[in-house]
């Protein structure tokens, strides 16, 4: 590949001072990525594996003494990570769905079909996302715990997580972005042949708009997935715990080597989704981002 | 709130997008419009009620609740500013902003130094980019909570990694979490290690716009390597960088994960932040409106500080 040219110049590069100096740095920076963000999910991975004596033990082994993969298992049955995984799929997929079903129509409306004050309703919703986002955490809860108008009480179920997500002006606008970019003229010729403008949004702009579609969807996933604060407030009840709120409540009182199995695997969904679709997730980051 | 913040929309600041095109006439006639409106109003329509119960009216009730005092069993009494009179004689109040103050400055050194030095460092190897780019990300995707967890254990006084690492570096161990001078720090450096993936690629991505002829031309002209970085490198993503400050500023003063899961505010108070503080009035003393208070006073800080920050940044815009 042929790199863009950068701070250091090739000439510099091509010397022989140059490459030794490449070098030496390009292999203290790979020691350094490895040692920094590799090496703790080495040490999290084998230290599960460890037995409770050896996992206490100062100073602690680089290499289990003995492997104990079992305790992956146990920890399994013993903190029933099988129930609040399922909530926590339950939580992060419907999040997911709500979004698309809310907010794709919506960003289609905005974009493509530009009724009388949109742009007024465009710069409320956009406006929300001023507010830190903390500074609605207590109304909100409030709000959820006795939803106006229809006066139901959302606390301990996963609809107190998903609407609230729906509002999401970030998504909107991502869409509409995408969507303005379509030409009118292929929705046009598809309301010439007859169609109106909710077909016309399933079978042109959807198809076309795969590619956003994807990353709005895996960062709602992520999102819902690593969210706490706002699963710690709304869901109290234990049996309802997404396996954030979960872990943090057990935390103290669980053997550590059980709790560290129970963190890995809690991080293994979000790993697999990230080597799976870490071209959608570096693509979405660099057209913009979401922070954690 | 379930949304995290968001820094997107940066990267890609003046991209002359697809004309803007909300103002020309497309309409064909008042006779079109009005059975379009309707059907983008039916569209519409999911999104405004998430929007107007989740949101819109939320920011409205947050407001009154800061001058209500609310029990749930009488209908909330207005009690004018007596909910700041009580955040602020709350000893704990000061400790509180004082120490989100210690996390953001903190949090920038680290945050914002490293990731962009990182950046600038991966930007000039030409080997294993996509190793760099993938690793570096890895710890934002955990769980906050997992992240902070696993932190935790790490900065274990007793069989910890951090202090094995330092003996074997032949350094005196640290008490991290366990006292008041270095527990801070502690939490810093988690959410920088946590969160500088994101910042990283974003300054990578923005880097990879500036024009090589532009590092030629300083080049030609006698500037050495560190002239480049200031006169061409910096200058060239300070829009990017700006608005990652101020945007990382923000984020940072509501921090919460991090001292709730790995210190619950401790030793000695050295870690209750504001918005711990404002959890423990909201869901442990149930006095929603010194909480509705405290939103709001943390919502005016930053606000006030974001604009006066813009109007001070974009001034010296050529």
């Amino acid at each position: 590949m042929t790199a863009a040219r950068t701070i250091v110049s090739p000439t510099q590069l091509r010397s022989r001072a140059g490459r030794t100096v490449y070098w030496t740095v390009l292999l203290l920076t790979l020691l350094a990525f490895v040692l920094a963000f590799l090496f703790p999910f080495y040490w999290a991975v084998t230290g599960a594996m460890k037995s409770a004596g050896e996992l206490a033990q100062v100073p602690p082994t680089l290499v289990p003494n003995e492997w104990h993969p079992e305790t992956f298992a146990t920890a399994w049955s013993e903190i029933d990570l099988g129930r609040y995984l399922l909530n926590t799929v339950v939580v992060a997929g419907g999040a997911w769905a709500i979004q698309l079903a809310v907010d794709v129509p919506a960003a289609y409306a905005l974009s493509k079909l530009r009724p009388r004050f949109g742009n007024l309703v465009l710069g409320m919703m956009l406006s929300t996302l001023m507010l830190p986002a903390t500074a609605l955490l207590v109304p909100t809860y409030l709000t959820v715990s006795e939803v106006p108008i229809v006066g139901v009480n959302l606390l301990n179920t996963p609809a107190a997580i998903w609407l609230p997500a729906a509002a999401n002006a970030f998504n909107i606008f991502v869409l509409k972005r995408f969507f303005d970019q379509i030409p009118d003229e292929l929705l046009e010729a598809a309301t010439i042949d007859g169609a109106g403008p909710i077909r016309t949004m399933w079978t042109i702009v959807l198809p076309i708009s795969r590619p956003i579609l994807a990353v709005v969807s895996i960062f709602a996933v992520v999102t819902a997935w690593k969210d706490f604060i706002w699963p710690l407030l709304v869901l109290q009840d234990p049996s309802t715990q997404t396996l954030s709120v979960l872990l943090q409540r057990i935390a103290p009182d669980m053997p550590l080597n059980l709790l560290v199995a129970g963190l890995v695997l809690t991080s293994l969904p979000m790993i697999a989704v990230y080597l799976l679709f870490q071209k959608q997730i570096l693509a979405g980051l660099s057209a913009g981002s979401i922070k954690g | 709130m379930p949304k995290p913040m968001s820094t997107r929309f940066l990267t890609r600041p003046a991209e002359p997008s697809a004309a803007p095109d909300t103002g020309r006439k497309r309409r064909r006639g008042p006779r079109r419009a009005l059975p379009r409106t309707i059907t983008a109003y039916g569209l519409l329509s999911a999104a405004l009620v998430c929007f107007a119960l989740f949101s819109w009216y939320p920011i409205v009730r947050g407001v009154l609740l800061s001058f209500q005092q609310v029990n749930f069993v009488d209908a909330p009494e207005w009690v004018g500013l007596e909910n700041f009179q009580r955040l602020f004689s709350d000893p704990l109040f000061g400790v509180a902003w004082r120490n989100t103050l210690l996390f953001t400055g903190f949090a920038l050194l680290f945050g914002f130094a490293v990731p962009f030095l990182t950046a600038v460092l991966l930007n000039e190897l030409r080997h294993a980019r996509t190793f760099f780019r993938l690793v570096v990300y890895l710890p934002v995707m955990l769980p906050p909570v997992v992240t902070a967890l696993l932190w935790r254990w790490f900065y274990d006084p007793g069989p910890g990694l951090f202090n094995e690492v330092l003996g074997t570096l032949g350094l005196p161990a640290l008490s991290w979490l366990d006292s008041s001078d270095t527990a801070m720090l502690s939490l810093v450096l988690v959410a920088t290690w946590a969160n500088m993936g994101t910042t990283t690629l974003i300054y990578l991505a923005a880097l990879q716009t500036i024009p090589g002829e532009l590092y030629e031309a300083a080049e030609l002209d006698g500037a050495g390597i560190w002239k480049r970085l200031r006169h061409v490198t910096i200058p060239q993503t300070r829009f990017v960088l700006l608005v990652l400050l101020l945007l990382q500023i923000v984020a940072t003063m509501q921090v919460f994960t991090e001292p709730f899961v790995m210190t619950g505010g401790g030793p000695d108070n050295s870690t209750v932040t504001v918005l711990l503080l404002l959890y423990r009035y909201a869901f442990v003393y149930n006095d929603f409106g010194s909480a509705s208070a405290m939103s709001l006073l943390l919502f005016v800080a930053l606000g006030v500080f974001s604009a006066a920050y813009l109007r001070l940044t974009t001034r010296r815009e050529p």
